[in-house]
Order: C-alpha cells, then structure tokens, then sequence
C-alpha cells in the first residue's frame, strides 16, 4: 500500500520553485485552473511533509504518529445539538441558487448538491426547493384540506383527521420539469448540482388520495381530473389525471424521511405524484377538488408548456422520462490522481423501474453496463456505480439509462432533432462531461 | 352542497367505488365541507369559464389600479423585464386573427411575453385573482380583477379602449386571444387517458427514439458545446462546493482560497433586524443597495433623505404610504404588509447606511 503522503498524484502541492518554465508561462498567461488548484488545496498536505521530515523521512504518516485532538481529550456531551447537523467539514454541500437564472428569490429554485450525495435518498435539508411566492411555516393546526367538486359529499380534513387514516411510505424522487433546462442550446452551468440539481428522492409518508376520494364519494366516471391547490401566497394549482389517483399511487404526504416534511417542502401537507414533474407535488396542500377537464391554470397555460420548433407548445407535459446522469466525477471537480475511480450516478423514470444503466468513457463511441445498486424501486432514484481505470488522458464520461417500458434516454441529437432547443423544460438528455489531462471535469454536450 | 345530479351519483354509486355512504369506512374522520366554506375557497376559474364570478370592469378603471398595485414590478405598459418576465408584447393583429403568435413561430422576440403564450383568458383572470399582488395575492375584489385584466388586454390591444370586461364580454375576448391555437397535448407526458379513449395525451407514447448500442456506436464524437471560460466563475468557487475528503476536490475558480475563515464583526442586531425585514418582505425585489432595479438604490434614498430633520418620519411614510413622482414615473406601492416595528427597523437601517451586514 502507498504511503499518502507520497502518492504521486497530479494534483500533489509542489511548492513554487518546482515549477518549470512552461508552466510558469501557462500561468502568467492568465491559465488559472489546476496551478492554482494545486497550491491552494495544499494547505493541509503541505504539512504533511515538513511533519514528515521532522518526524525523520520514512517514519510514517503523521496522522498515525502524532495523536490527534480526538484521541487524546474528552468530547462532547450527548444532545449537544438536540437536532443533529452535519460535520462542519461538509460544509460546501448546501442547496445553492444559480446566480441570474432568476431575479426573485421568492419565485426561486435552490438546487441539490448532487455532487456530494451517495445512496438515494436526498437528505431532507437538502432537497431542492422551487416556490411560487415564497415558502411559510404553516400552522398545522390551522391547516385543512378540503375536497369538493364532483364529490358526493364536499368534506374537510384536519391534519388530525388525515394522520389517524392509514398511511403508507413510499420512496420516489421529484424532479422539476425544469430541471437541465438551463442546457437545452448550449452548456451554461458549471456543475451537476445547477445542471441536474432540482431532483431530489425521499420517503414519502401519508395517505393515498383514493381513499380519501373513496370516503367522498368522488365521482369516478365523470370525474376524470383532479385540481390540487396550495395554500400559499400562490395558491399553486395543477391538473391530474385521475388514473393516476385511481392507481393509488397519489399520496396526501406529511411525512418525508421519517419526519415531517421540512416547511420548504410543503409542510404540513403535500400531493405526491410519483413520476410526474415536481410542479404537481403540489406544497402545503390546501384542496382537491375534481372535475370533468382540465383547469388550464398559470402553471399549465404560461409556465411549464414545452415550445417545440414552429411555434406550437405542448401543453399538460407531465411524465419525467427516463434519464441519467453522473454525480462523480462531474463537472467543476479535479480527480486526485489517474488510476481506480468509482464512476457513480443516478437514474430514474417517470414511467417505472430503471432496468439497465451503461456508462461511455469514449464519449458514446463504446458502452459497458453499470452495476444498478439495490434497492431498484419504481419512479425512485437509482444509484449506479461503475469501476473505471484512469490512464491520465482526455476522456468524456457519459451514462445512459433504459426503463421497464424499453425507453432508451436520447442523446442530444436526438432530442434536439424532435424539440429543437427553446422547450425549456423535459430536457432528459444524455449528460457528458469531459476529463481533462490535468485532472480537471469540466460540463460539455455530445450530440 | 353538491354540484351534479342524482343521476351522477347513481352512477358514481354503480361505478363500485365503494363509498355508499361517505365517511363510512373511516368513522369520526373529517366532516362535511359548509357551502360557505367552499365558496371561500373554490376560486378557480376553468377555460369553460365554470367558476367566473360575476362582475365588470373597465379599461379605464384597471389603468388606475393598475398603476397603483402592479406598475412597480411589470411597468407602466405591462413591458418591464426588470423584476419578472414581460407580461405584454410580441403579439400582433394578424396573431390576434388567427390564434396563432407568429413571433413564437419566427423567433427574434427576445423574451416569450405572458401574451405570447398564454391560450385563454380564463387562465389570467384566474390567477390575478390567486396570486396578485405579489405581496399581497387574494386582496382584489372581483371588479377589480376584471379591471386589471380589461386594462392588459388592452395593452395587447385585444380589446379597445373604452372595453368592459364581464363575465358575459369575456367570452369573445377569449375568441380574440392571440395564441389560442398554440397549445396541443398530442404528445406522450401526460400520464392519463388518451385522447382516443376520452383524455388529452396520446396515450404515453415518446417521441424520441434511441436505441441502446453498445459498441462502434459512431464513427467519430461530435463536441458540440462547452462551458465557456466565463461561465466558470459565474457559480462562485467551485472548491467550496465539493468535499474536502474523496476521490475529487472541486475546482478553484473564484479569487483565492481563504486560509481561515474572518472573523465576522457581529452587527448591530437592530440594524441587520432592517435589513432582514427590506430582504424577507420583497424590497430589494424593486431597489437594490446600491443600484436601481425598479425604484432608486437604497443608498441614494438615504443620500438624498438622510439630512432631513424629519428624515425618519419622511422615510417611514413613504414606506407605509407609497408614493411617486420623486424618483421617476413608476410609483411605489403602499407597503401594507410590513408592521410597525418593520417600517421602523427599515428606516433605521437606511439612515445607518443601507448596507449589508
């Protein structure tokens, strides 16, 4: 096994003397990528080695040799933080916003740090946000859900009424419609957390819509279409269709990973719509009210409509289709060093289970098939892993799902060739990102 | 109570969905909904017009209105790109003819306006009465949002000057929407019935097509696109944004790593209390530190204010009574939703400066 502190990687800090002439050239020249990098990520492993010589050369790792803090005095007492929170060397993993994307930040995105999650569930701190008119804390107790409509009987629910009904936990992931749309012409965000980061997984707690219809007495036949609405400023309100709810897939959700559902998120109340974009999870769920056709509403006549090449848009686009992509690497990282990497992403599908993942180092030229890690669950994440040798030269990585249905997520080409590129949203394409010589990951498309 | 028939419900009954009597199943759960309970809620208003209340309104009196409660963040013509996306402009009689918005078709409109788009006036009617005025959605009456809608649809000369808008007048307004024509939902992302079988979609079918080859795929890979060395540094430094454990780092592409973390003065907590409530209530959606955005930067108020005897007086009332004329054109709103102790710590923050803390 090689010593650390020794490893030969192409990131390793060189103090400034060791520089060659070109190198000192490619800086002066304004190139301020890996150098500098380099010198800055060093601080800690600069002291390795002067550590080192002192302890004598060949002694071992300091980090063996000289105790740490945590070894050597008491820690802290239980409840110190009656809520837990992450190590404060995880501090760069938060929700970010793009800078630009909008001028708002009460009708906003925050994205999820993709970047730095295993697994597939987004912890609940993490999930990405999207509001309307801004996010409040809502009083449970003067929360309500109401049913009305094509009901038999127009009824009203308390948030005690709905948590004494039988519930159900379900694992799936929220994806915005939006999400990738900033990419749809060209590359313009750096990282996966702003290019793929308004998708998010979790478990899901509540009650399925059905039965709650079931009790009302909803009218099946003629009622084909259900409006959920907001109690926010926004009211938000979307149009589902009810085979969805008679499926019983749809769920009235308090409940996300155990707790609550984290106020951005809707609390106390949210529709789950498994597989559909994250617009129809409607937040801080006020009324269902159901009907005979579609309501036509802001986020379904102004925003949320896909433009396709000659005007026309599409209206009422739903279903998340199948997509993949790269967490790590990925754009905006340095890999340490050539040698064994763990190419890790995720996949999922608005129609059902993921069935096969393959992954390109050549840019799409030759594929081989991802390692799908369990559990693979319909219309949830699924976490892929593939082993891959780094030999140090250029390369663009790419991965590639396949659903239950058969659907094969569509390159660039492909998908431009159908919906050109002002659609905004429903941009599933094959994601590539190009590793350099230096190490460095960096956002480019393949068509 | 309930809005169908016997008839519905006998066939709601035979559709065996279980729920002869409602709450049946689940006794002690939930109860019925009062009619006045649902009619305070049920505001939505459908294409078909089922849910339009009542009411008129003309263009002249949305122009007043609308200067008053929506020019500060969509302009004075409905034009303003500064605080959201245009609602009025990129539409035309001929689209007004046909339903169709050429400019959608042809491009070389730099921004889709709200009137490019939107199919039906039930959808603007319907919102403006959710969701409007931003800090303050739900407070118009019925008048008023047929007044505030006459007055857009005349901007996007849909309709004339001397128009009233009813619930009767909204119908033929809907047959004069300038991209009525431009929606369709044949397409595979509507997860219900199809349109052959009673639906809106085409059943879930995809429009694109890749099949999943494995080897030789292509001849050669075609780079079409990368991030321009601009856009690096747009996102702030990336090294921050990565673990600092693992097989990567990120990449450093904003100014110089910091060796500890400053020492951050903590500020005086009455003064930031301001600048949290300017933040939180949507000031700095209209006036930036520094810059204009809609109104004046908020430095150049105090500049301008700050020698004023009555200073804190003056400012606290132009923040609770709006006000124009002083800055420019676009008049600034009564700012109804801050309470007292807001106003107050808003206006000391400006006189200390209105910075960030």
């Amino acid at each position: 096994m090689t010593n650390p502190a020794f490893r030969p990687g192409r990131i390793r800090p060189a103090p400034e003397n060791f520089l060659s002439e070109e190198q000192i050239k490619a800086v002066a020249a304004g190139r301020r990528d890996f150098l500098r990098s380099a010198f800055l990520a060093a601080g800690a492993a600069m002291a390795a080695p002067a550590a080192m010589a002192a302890a004598g050369r060949g002694a071992g790792d300091p980090a063996i040799l000289e105790l740490p803090e945590w070894s050597t005095s008491l820690g802290k007492p239980v409840a110190t933080n009656p809520y837990g929170q992450p190590s404060k060397y995880e501090a760069g993993l938060v929700r970010r916003q793009s800078p630009g994307l909008t001028r708002v930040p009460g009708s906003s995105v925050s994205f999820t740090p993709l970047q730095g999650l295993f697994g597939i569930i987004t912890p609940s701190g993490l999930h990405f946000e999207r509001h309307h008119q801004g996010w409040h804390d809502v009083d449970p107790n003067r929360h309500r859900l109401m049913i009305n409509g094509m009901v038999k009987t127009e009824a009203v629910y308390t948030m005690d009424d709905l948590m004494r009904l039988p519930s159900v936990s379900r694992i799936h992931f929220i994806e915005c419609g939006a999400n990738t749309g900033m990419e749809w012409g060209n590359v313009a965000v750096p990282t996966v957390q702003y290019s793929h980061g308004m998708l998010s997984c979790s478990e899901f707690t509540g009650v399925p819509l059905k039965l709650i219809l079931d009790m009302c007495g909803a009218d099946y036949k003629k009622g084909r279409y259900i409006l959920a609405e907001g109690a926010d400023g926004s009211s938000m309100t979307r149009t589902i269709p009810m085979e969805m709810v008679e499926s019983g897939e749809v769920l009235v959700a308090y409940g996300q990973n155990g707790e609550m559902l984290r106020p951005e998120n809707g609390y106390p109340l949210r529709l789950v719509v498994p597989g559909v974009q994250g617009v129809s999870w409607v937040k801080w769920l006020r009324r269902i009210e159901v009907g005979d056709m579609p309501w036509g509403t802001k986020d379904e006549a102004v925003h949320y409509i896909d433009m396709m090449p000659g005007g026309l848009h599409r209206q009422y686009t739903s279903i998340q289709e199948c997509k993949s992509v790269i967490t790590s690497p990925s754009g905006g990282q340095i890999l340490l060093d050539k040698g064994f990497h763990n190419i890790t992403g995720l996949a999922w599908s608005g129609r059902g289970k993921i069935v096969r993942v393959d992954v390109s180092t050549d840019g799409g030229i030759n594929w081989k098939p991802a390692r799908l890690e369990e559990p693979v669950l319909s219309k949830a994440l699924t976490r892929f892993n593939c082993d891959w040798v780094w030999d140090g030269k250029p390369c663009i990585l790419q991965s590639r799902a396949v659903d239950e249905t058969g659907y094969v997520q569509p390159s660039y080409g492909q998908l431009r060739k159908v919906r050109g590129t002002a659609s905004i949203y429903h941009n599933n394409a094959i994601q590539s990102w190009k590793v350099s010589e230096s190490g460095e990951v960096g956002n480019v498309q393949v068509l | 109570m309930s809005r169908f028939s016997k008839t519905l419900v006998a066939l709601a009954l035979t559709a065996g969905m279980g729920a002869a009597t409602a709450f049946e199943g689940y006794p002690g759960i939930g109860r019925p909904a009062t009619p006045a309970e649902v009619q305070a809620w049920d505001i939505d208003v459908r294409p078909d017009f089922k849910g339009l209340p009542s009411g008129r309104g003309t263009v002249a009196d949305g122009e007043v209105l609308w200067e008053a409660k929506c020019a500060s963040c969509h302009g004075i013509f409905g034009e303003s790109n500064e605080v959201f996306t245009p609602l009025i402009g990129g539409t035309t009689q001929e689209d007004i003819r046909t339903g169709r918005v050429r400019a959608l078709a042809e491009g070389g409109f730099p921004q889709r306006t709200t009137m490019m788009k939107v199919p039906t006036v039930s959808t603007l009617f319907d919102y403006i009465r959710r969701a409007m005025p931003w800090t303050a959605p739900k407070s118009l009456s019925d008048d008023e949002v047929y007044a505030l809608l006459a007055y857009m649809l005349h901007l996007a000369e849909v309709v004339p000057a001397d128009f009233e808008l009813n619930e009767r007048t909204i119908r033929e307004v809907q047959e004069r929407m300038p991209n009525r024509n431009g929606m369709t939902t044949d397409h595979g992302m509507w997860p219900g019935a199809p349109a052959s079988q009673g639906g809106i979609g085409n059943g879930g079918v995809p429009d694109v097509r890749n099949v999943a080859c494995m080897s030789d795929c292509k001849p050669a890979v075609e780079l079409v696109s990368a991030l321009p060395e601009y856009a690096r540094d747009a996102h702030g430094n990336l090294a921050e944004q990565n673990r600092v454990v693992g097989p990567v780092r990120g990449q450093q592409t904003v100014g110089e790593a910091p060796a500890v973390a400053p020492a951050v003065a903590e500020a005086d907590s009455a003064i930031k209390a301001g600048y949290d409530a300017a933040r939180a209530k949507g000031c700095l959606a209209c006036h930036g530190l520094d810059n204009r955005v809609v109104g004046p930067g908020f430095k150049e108020v105090v500049a301008r204010h700050r020698d004023r005897a009555d200073a804190a007086a003056y400012l606290a009332g132009k923040i609770r009574s709006g006000g124009s004329g002083v800055w420019g054109a676009v008049p600034m709103p009564p700012q109804g939703q801050l309470t007292d102790a807001e106003v107050e710590a808003i206006v000391n923050w400006l006189l200390s400066g209105a910075k960030a803390p």
